[in-house]
């Protein structure tokens, strides 16, 4: 486990000098402890064997990196566009935006789908929190948080709730009311608690389970009811921007992307980093897997899309054209897995052939940077999200 | 709207990347060689050479990076909005005009990126500068700024005033064609970090985010985090990996497997909802539809995930398992997953219940698992938690997939799903001038009552049938 230090005024008996003095929370393997600032100092460096400096192990780390990058080439015998080659290419593809979703005073940050593929709920700047039946345009819900940038808000697979967080360093869960004497926000419960900004959040296979990524470099599973945290995951060295979880048939992993150009890949039980990938030039922010779970793509602010698979366990693709200058900030599949989406800082949209490698198209429409897009449960549509205040489903 | 000092820290640094590859263009764009043709423009009485037009900005764009006009239009403004290139006259507007309107290419002094801190200062100055060049020539927006400016550094009014006449005299000393130019320079880089109420500003980052710890290093990375580093890498070395051959081919079947399937691809009957206006596709394939459409029962032979996702596929193949005495399996495997899911409030009365149900010798549901996990699974459950019933789980959806599954496939229950399932008609376009098909709404999740048996009635509403 990655031990890390937080600042926090609290005075008292030192966990391990037992001296009164003001301590800081900090972490080893997993277990809250509370130091003093010496004993934190001391266990910065603590656990260091002779003839080991912090500089020694850093290269060690890297050494064995570049070892692993030449075993990973020695299985890569083919790539994706030769194998492509068989497919037929895709033909004239028109996508326009059917549905304008106007009502945010500000930034729309973030969008989830529903279940029943119509309904989604959106996040903006301002607070605001806004659950749309996008196939009628109508409202039906509206929230306001009592923070600014709420950049992660996900739909609860029963439909009934919505989780959302930012600013405030919490997640939030709001139960979906049509009781016009209830305030949605008085049933409001506060689940997750990181240290830093919330980043992303995604409900599990039920409503009962939260996992969060935040600005604190953690991801985190939480228990709705209780507020508990069931499982924490350490290893990013800067801020987790994304997350995704796996569509595998034993659902136990998901994938976060970062600030430090890592994607990992994690198991959801032990809270181990499964896999790690890392070939990104910039910030990671967006991640999202493959239909069949053996792959991710991830988009990243070096202005490049990147597929990863799994068992090959490396990079087999990389999307990108010199005109795309932007990074991208968010990406997600077709429900064949042969299309990928990618939403810009550019304001625009490219769609891409996952297997040949080829822009298939570019969607203007947005006036200013799209910040969110996902594809609908059954891929009928996507909808992306953008900075110019409005939502836009395109199909 | 202060742009301010530009934050450190590696965030803030990465998000400068496209400005750094906007300069890049910018710069091959002023090749003498291969970049766009230069010319001197003449404004009225001046003269101002290494100007461009828009048309030949865009066209070389076009060239360059062999993309469409609309996309090189978009890529041009962007350059402009970023105050890359300026144009040379009305420069209160940063458009990109495709035609012969004259534009320049900004000074490396007044690039976004090099982070010159555009202070109060020296926006109150250049306001000063403009004020006094000509009097009521400042915007109305400009005039409210330079009020508040006023009231907020008035102890340095006089500074202000001073070097604003300065700087006119000195202006007044070069040629008249230089003296517009660096005119425009500024005002585009005014434009661009003080834009008008009303355009983007393209500076805007996002949030004020603190950093783990605020320096360029993100974490304080001790011994711990190397050595975990380290342990991932070796965990690794050590991992099997599949050629990349195989790898590849998997993505090939897949998309072909699912062509038909994705409504992007192969659009959907009885047609797209969103392109139609019609929810008839929604209510034919809807969790409850007691009649699948072909291509529905085709996708549960794809593979047991799909089939157990879908909730009319996983009913028959409950049925199957109920004409073969094994429905329990499948009854166990959704209690271990309703374990996994659940409240962790209720994992210690969950687990009883499971163990009671299928596990406990002469349990109503008896489940049969090796003798190895039984005993493994007895073990844990002494101590229950939320996954104590993993390895049972998996041995028995293994069994089902193994065994089961392709006997439900082969079974006459399945084949007889298949040439029942219909493929629904196509809604017919509608024809200008008939009005927009009304959108219908539809009942909220969070309205329904929670859901136990699914409800096995409900045709489509909506009319359209199925063939």
């Amino acid at each position: 486990m990655c031990d890390q230090t937080f600042l926090v005024n609290v005075f008292g008996s030192c966990d391990k000098c037992f001296k009164q003095r003001a301590l800081r929370p900090v972490f080893k393997k997993s277990q809250q402890l509370s130091y003093c600032s010496t004993c934190a100092e001391i266990m910065a460096t603590d656990g260091l064997h002779e003839n080991e400096t912090l500089a020694s192990l850093k290269s060690e780390a890297e050494s064995l990196k570049g070892k692993l990058e030449e075993e990973r080439a020695k299985l890569h015998d083919v790539e994706l566009h030769q194998v492509a080659e068989r497919v037929e290419a895709l033909g004239q593809f028109v996508m326009k935006t059917r549905r304008t979703l106007k009502g945010h005073g500000n930034k729309v940050l973030c969008m989830d789908w529903c279940k029943d593929k119509r309904r989604i709920v959106s996040s903006s700047q301002d607070g605001k929190v806004i659950v749309w039946d996008s196939f009628t345009t109508n409202k039906e819900h509206a929230v306001t948080m009592p923070c600014t940038w709420v950049m992660a808000c996900a739909y609860a697979p029963s439909g009934c709730a919505i989780a959302c967080g930012g600013l405030d360093n919490k997640c939030s869960v709001y139960p979906l009311t049509f009781d016009k004497n209830e305030n949605m926000a008085a049933k409001k419960k506060s689940v997750a608690m990181h240290t830093n900004y919330l980043s992303a959040c995604s409900f599990t296979n039920s409503d009962m389970q939260i996992l969060t990524a935040s600005g604190d470099g953690t991801c985190a599973l939480w228990d709705v009811e209780s507020g508990q945290l069931l499982q924490s995951f350490h290893g990013h060295g800067a801020d987790v921007l994304c997350l995704d979880l796996a569509p595998s048939e034993t659902g136990n992993t998901f994938v976060s992307g970062g600030c430090d150009k890592k994607a990992m890949v994690w198991d959801m039980r032990s809270g181990q980093c499964v896999q790690a990938f890392e070939t990104h030039e910039s910030d990671i922010n967006s991640v999202r897997y493959y239909p069949s779970g053996d792959a991710f793509a991830s988009g990243s602010d070096d202005a490049t899309c990147r597929l990863y698979d799994l068992r090959a366990d490396r990079e087999v693709a990389i999307y990108s054209k010199e005109s795309i200058i932007f990074g991208a900030s968010s990406v997600d599949f077709s429900l064949s897995g042969r299309l990928l989406f990618a939403g810009y800082n550019d304001y625009t949209i490219n769609v891409w052939d996952v297997l040949k490698g080829a822009r298939v198209s570019i969607l203007f429409g947005h006036e200013n940077r799209v910040s969110t897009l996902r594809v609908s449960p059954d891929g009928t549509a996507f909808c992306s999200g953008s900075w110019d205040h409005t939502l836009r489903v395109w199909a | 709207m202060a742009a301010g000092p530009a934050p450190s820290g590696g965030r803030a640094r990465a998000q400068r990347l496209h400005l750094s590859k906007m300069e890049r263009v910018v710069l091959s764009m002023q090749d003498p060689d291969q970049g766009v043709r230069m010319r001197s423009q003449r404004l009225l009485i001046t003269v101002v050479p290494h100007a461009v037009t828009g048309g030949d900005v865009v066209e070389w764009l076009i060239q360059k990076f062999c993309i469409s006009q609309e996309e090189a239009l978009h890529l041009g403004t962007l350059l402009v909005q970023h105050g890359y290139i300026y144009p040379l006259r009305d420069p209160g507007i940063l458009v990109l005009r495709q035609d012969e309107t004259p534009y320049r290419f900004q000074t490396p002094y007044f690039w976004t990126s090099t982070l010159w801190p555009a202070a109060e200062l020296d926006y109150a100055i250049y306001l000063a500068k403009k004020n006094m060049r000509k009097q009521g020539s400042l915007l109305d927006h400009e005039k409210e700024r330079y009020d508040q400016l006023h009231k907020r550094i008035n102890h340095a009014w006089d500074l202000v005033l001073m070097q604003a006449r300065e700087q006119l005299r000195a202006a007044k000393q070069r040629r008249k064609g230089d003296r517009l130019v660096i005119a425009c320079q500024e005002q585009t880089f005014w434009l661009v970090n003080r834009p008008p109420p009303g355009s983007p500003n393209v500076l805007e980052q996002g949030p004020e985010l603190s950093c783990c710890a605020a320096s360029p290093v993100q974490m304080t990375k001790s011994s711990d985090f190397y050595k975990q580093e380290i342990e991932c890498c070796r965990k690794a070395l050590g991992r099997a990996r599949v050629k990349s051959s195989v790898c590849l081919e998997a993505y090939l079947q897949f998309s072909v497997q699912h062509r038909l399937h994705d409504p992007m691809l192969s659009g959907c009957l009885p047609g797209n909802p969103w392109i139609t206006d019609s929810a008839a596709y929604w209510a034919v394939n809807s969790p409850t539809a007691a009649a699948p459409t072909k291509l529905r029962v085709e996708r549960w032979a794809f593979s047991f995930q799909e089939l157990l996702e879908d909730p009319v596929g996983r009913a028959h193949f409950m049925d199957f398992l109920r004409k073969e005495f094994s429905a329990e399996n499948l009854s166990f495997w959704e209690a271990c997953e309703e374990l996994r899911y659940g409240g962790q409030a209720q994992v210690p009365a969950l687990v009883d219940a499971v163990y009671q149900q299928f596990l406990a010798p002469g349990a109503a549901h008896w489940v049969n698992i090796d003798s190895r996990t039984m005993e493994r699974t007895l073990e844990g459950l002494r101590q229950p938690h939320r996954y104590v019933l993993d390895d049972a789980q998996l041995h028995i959806y293994m069994l089902m997939k193994k065994d089961s599954y392709p006997r439900f496939l082969k079974s006459d229950l399945y084949k007889g799903l298949l040439a029942e399932a219909g493929i629904p008609l196509e809604t017919k376009r509608r024809v200008f001038p008939f009005p927009r098909k009304p959108w219908h709404a539809s009942p909220s999740p969070a309205l329904l009552p929670p859901s136990g048996e699914p409800m096995v009635a409900g045709g489509p509403d909506g009319g359209d049938s199925v063939a």
